[in-house]
C-alpha cells in the first residue's frame, strides 16, 4: 500500500521530502492536502495523528476512500477555530502562491503549529526567467502549466522572496532543501534560486 | 435496472420497564414505563457483532428505513435509496437497525400510548406524556442495544434530529460507538429553530380541535398540524431548490384566480405535504418531538464548551452538511468538527454541495454513498482488526 502511495508520488519530490523530515508519532496538519497522499504515507509508515484541511469535494471522496481524515475549508478563511501550537508539524506543499494572503496565512500556520513545513514553486528557476527574459512571457513551465490569465497561482515568488518574507515576520528558517530536476540536483544545491524548480523549507 | 431492495420488513417490538426498576429516567426526573421500541433490521449480524449499524430518523420519519412493508410496496423506507444491498449502508456487509423514538407515533411509546397510571390503562396520556429529550430517545435506544446483545455500534448516522442522536450517543455512550456520522445537524439548537417550533406548535395548540391534547381520532388537529408541517417543509427547501421546483408556475389554471384558494404550483405543494402528513402523524407527538429538539444542547451540561463534552469520545467521525442547508447550516457542523479536533478526534468533514436545502440528506444520495460506504469500509478493516 505505501510503495504504491510512494509511486504515485514520484511526480511530487517535495511530498516524498516533507514525508522523511516529519517524526514519528507526531501530529501533523496538511493544507491543501489533495487527495491525502502524504497524510496516508505518514499515517502507515509512521503512525502520525494527521489531518488535512481540503476545498475541492472531489478530493475529499479520495481522502475519504484511503481512509484519511479531512476537513473541508478554504484556506483563505484562515485555520477557523484551530488552537495555539496544536500540531507539532503544519505542512502546507505547493500552495502558498494560490492564496490570497500567502504572508498572513503563513503567520496563522505558524500559530497553529510549532513547526512548519512550506514547499514553495520557485519562479526564479532558470527556465521561468529564460522565457521572461528572452521571450519576453509569463512563464509556462511543467509545475506551472496554466497561463497568467487562467492559473490559480497568483503569488508566484522565488527562494530570496520567501527567505525575505520569514525575515519580515522574524519567522526562523531551521532547513531549507531545494529540490532539483534528475540532472541539476548539484546545481540545485549549489545555486537553488536558480536551479531549483521547488523547495522545501523548514520553519520554526 | 430494477434497484436492489432489502424487500419485505417485518417491524419488531422490544418492551421494557414493567417494574419500578426497570423504568426508564428521563432528563425531566420522572420515570417512563412500560416503554416500547418498534424498530426494524436489515442484514445479518456477524459472529463477533461487530457490524451493526444504528440509524437514527429525524422529526418526521419512523424506524421503517428501507424496504416496504407489504408486496404491494405501499410504504417504501424513508432512507430506501441509503440503506440496501450495495447501497451506502450496505445490507450485505452489515446488520443495520433502525427503531421510532420514543415521544413518537410509529409504534413506540408515546403521548398516545395508553397510561399505565391511568385505570386499567383506559387513557392515553397525551399531555400526561413526559417531555422528553434527545438524551431520553438515546437512553431508550440503548436498552435496545442491549437486547440485541450488541455492544459496539460499527456506527451511528442519522440526519436532522437523527444526527443529534447520534452525536447524544457519541456523548453519552461513548465506549458503546466505533464511529458516527452525523448529517445536516447541529450540537445545539440554534434560536431560529426554536422560533419555527415555537410557531408550529402554536399552530397545533391553537387549533379548537386540539382540546388540551385531548382530541379524538375522528376529529384531530388537523389544520394546525398541517400547518406546522408546511411551516417545517419551508425551512426543508431553499430558495433556489424552491424556484427550480416551483417557479412562479400555476396550478390548474392559466392565469390568476383573483381568490385565495392556492393558485401557485408552491402553494399546491405545500397544501399536498400538510395534507399527507395529517395521515400519518401524531399532533401531540410533533410537540414533543419538536420541543425535545429545542431542548438539545450537548454541550450545557459541560459548562458550555462542545470540546469538554466531547473529550470522553474515542470514534472517528464523518461530518456532512449541505451548502444550501440554512435550517442547520454549515457552520453549526464546523462547530462539531473544531471541537472534535480540539480532542484530536478523527474527523473528516464535507460540506456537499448543494441546492437541495436542508433536505439535501434525502436527495444527495450519489455523494452521500460514496462517502459513507467508503468511510465505513475503513471504519469495518479497523474493527475487524483488533
Amino acid at each position: 500500500m505505501t510503495q504504491k502511495i510512494r509511486e504515485n508520488l514520484a511526480k511530487r519530490p517535495d511530498i516524498l521530502v516533507i514525508a522523511e523530515i516529519i517524526p514519528p508519532n507526531s501530529r501533523i496538519l496538511d493544507l491543501g492536502c489533495g487527495d491525502g497522499s502524504l497524510l496516508a504515507l505518514l499515517r502507515k509508515e509512521k503512525n502520525v495523528y494527521g489531518s488535512g484541511i481540503e476545498i475541492s469535494q472531489e478530493k475529499i471522496l479520495d481522502c475519504v476512500s484511503t481512509g484519511v481524515p479531512v476537513v473541508h475549508g478554504d484556506l483563505n478563511r484562515g485555520l477557523l477555530e484551530l488552537p495555539d501550537k496544536s500540531f507539532d508539524y503544519v505542512v502546507l506543499s505547493q500552495t502558498l502562491q494560490a492564496v490570497d494572503r500567502p504572508d498572513q496565512l503563513l503567520v496563522e500556520m505558524m500559530r497553529v503549529g510549532k513547526k512548519v513545513i512550506v514547499s514553495i514553486i520557485n519562479i526564479g528557476y532558470y527556465s521561468a526567467r529564460f522565457q521572461i527574459m528572452f521571450q519576453g512571457k509569463m512563464p509556462v513551465t511543467e509545475t506551472l502549466p496554466l497561463y497568467w490569465y487562467n492559473t490559480p497561482n497568483i503569488h508566484l515568488g522565488t527562494i530570496c522572496d520567501f527567505r525575505n518574507l520569514c525575515k519580515d515576520k522574524n519567522l526562523n528558517i531551521v532547513s531549507e532543501i531545494p529540490i532539483g530536476e534528475m540532472h541539476e540536483k548539484l546545481l540545485a544545491s549549489f545555486w537553488p534560486n536558480l536551479f531549483a524548480p521547488t523547495c522545501v523549507f523548514v520553519i520554526e | 435496472m430494477e434497484e436492489k431492495s432489502v424487500g419485505i420488513v417485518v417491524p419488531q417490538d422490544f418492551t421494557f420497564g414493567l417494574t419500578e426498576e426497570d423504568k426508564l429516567l428521563l432528563d425531566c426526573g420522572r420515570r417512563l414505563g412500560p416503554v416500547n421500541i418498534r424498530f426494524e433490521t436489515y442484514g445479518r449480524l456477524d459472529e463477533t457483532k461487530s457490524n451493526a449499524i444504528l440509524i437514527l430518523h429525524a422529526l418526521s420519519g419512523d424506524a421503517h428505513v428501507a424496504g416496504y412493508h407489504d408486496e404491494q410496496k405501499t410504504k417504501i423506507g424513508w432512507w430506501d435509496s441509503m440503506v440496501g444491498p450495495g447501497k451506502g449502508f450496505d445490507t450485505d456487509k452489515y446488520f443495520i437497525v433502525c427503531s421510532n423514538v420514543i415521544g413518537g407515533c410509529s409504534g413506540s411509546t408515546g403521548p398516545r400510548s395508553f397510561n399505565p397510571d391511568s385505570k386499567n390503562f383506559s387513557q392515553i396520556y397525551n399531555m400526561d406524556f413526559p417531555v422528553i429529550t434527545i438524551a431520553d430517545m438515546v437512553r431508550a435506544q440503548y436498552r435496545l442495544m442491549k437486547h440485541l446483545g450488541i455492544k459496539k455500534w460499527l456506527s451511528l448516522s442519522g440526519g436532522s434530529m437523527g444526527g443529534m442522536q447520534a452525536l447524544e450517543w457519541a456523548v453519552s455512550y461513548p465506549e458503546a460507538v466505533a464511529s458516527v456520522i452525523p448529517i445536516a445537524t447541529t450540537s445545539c439548537l440554534s434560536p431560529q429553530s426554536i422560533a419555527f417550533n415555537w410557531v408550529g406548535r402554536q399552530a397545533i395548540m391553537g387549533d379548537s380541535n386540539w382540546n388540551n391534547g385531548n382530541y379524538d381520532l375522528e376529529k384531530v388537529p388537523e389544520t394546525g398540524l398541517a400547518i406546522a408541517r408546511m411551516l417545517g417543509h419551508i425551512t426543508y427547501l431553499s430558495d433556489k431548490s424552491m424556484d427550480k421546483k416551483f417557479g412562479r408556475e400555476l396550478q390548474e389554471s392559466e392565469s390568476y384566480s383573483f381568490d385565495f384558494k392556492h393558485n401557485f404550483k408552491v402553494e399546491s405543494y405545500l397544501k399536498h405535504q400538510g395534507e399527507k402528513f395529517v395521515e400519518r402523524f401524531d399532533a401531540n407527538s410533533y410537540l414533543y418531538i419538536s420541543r425535545a429538539m429545542d431542548y438539545f444542547d450537548l454541550s450545557e451540561r459541560f459548562g458550555g464548551d462542545l470540546a469538554v463534552a466531547l473529550s470522553q469520545v474515542h470514534s472517528p467521525f464523518l461530518i456532512i452538511s449541505f451548502s444550501s442547508d440554512w435550517l442547520f447550516p454549515p457552520c453549526e457542523s464546523v462547530k462539531i468538527v473544531e471541537a472534535l479536533r480540539n480532542n484530536s478526534i478523527d474527523v473528516t468533514y464535507c460540506d456537499i454541495k448543494s441546492i437541495y436545502g436542508h433536505d439535501a440528506f434525502l436527495l444527495e444520495v450519489d455523494v452521500l454513498q460514496r462517502l459513507i460506504s467508503d468511510f465505513l469500509r475503513c471504519r469495518y478493516d479497523e474493527v475487524r482488526k483488533k
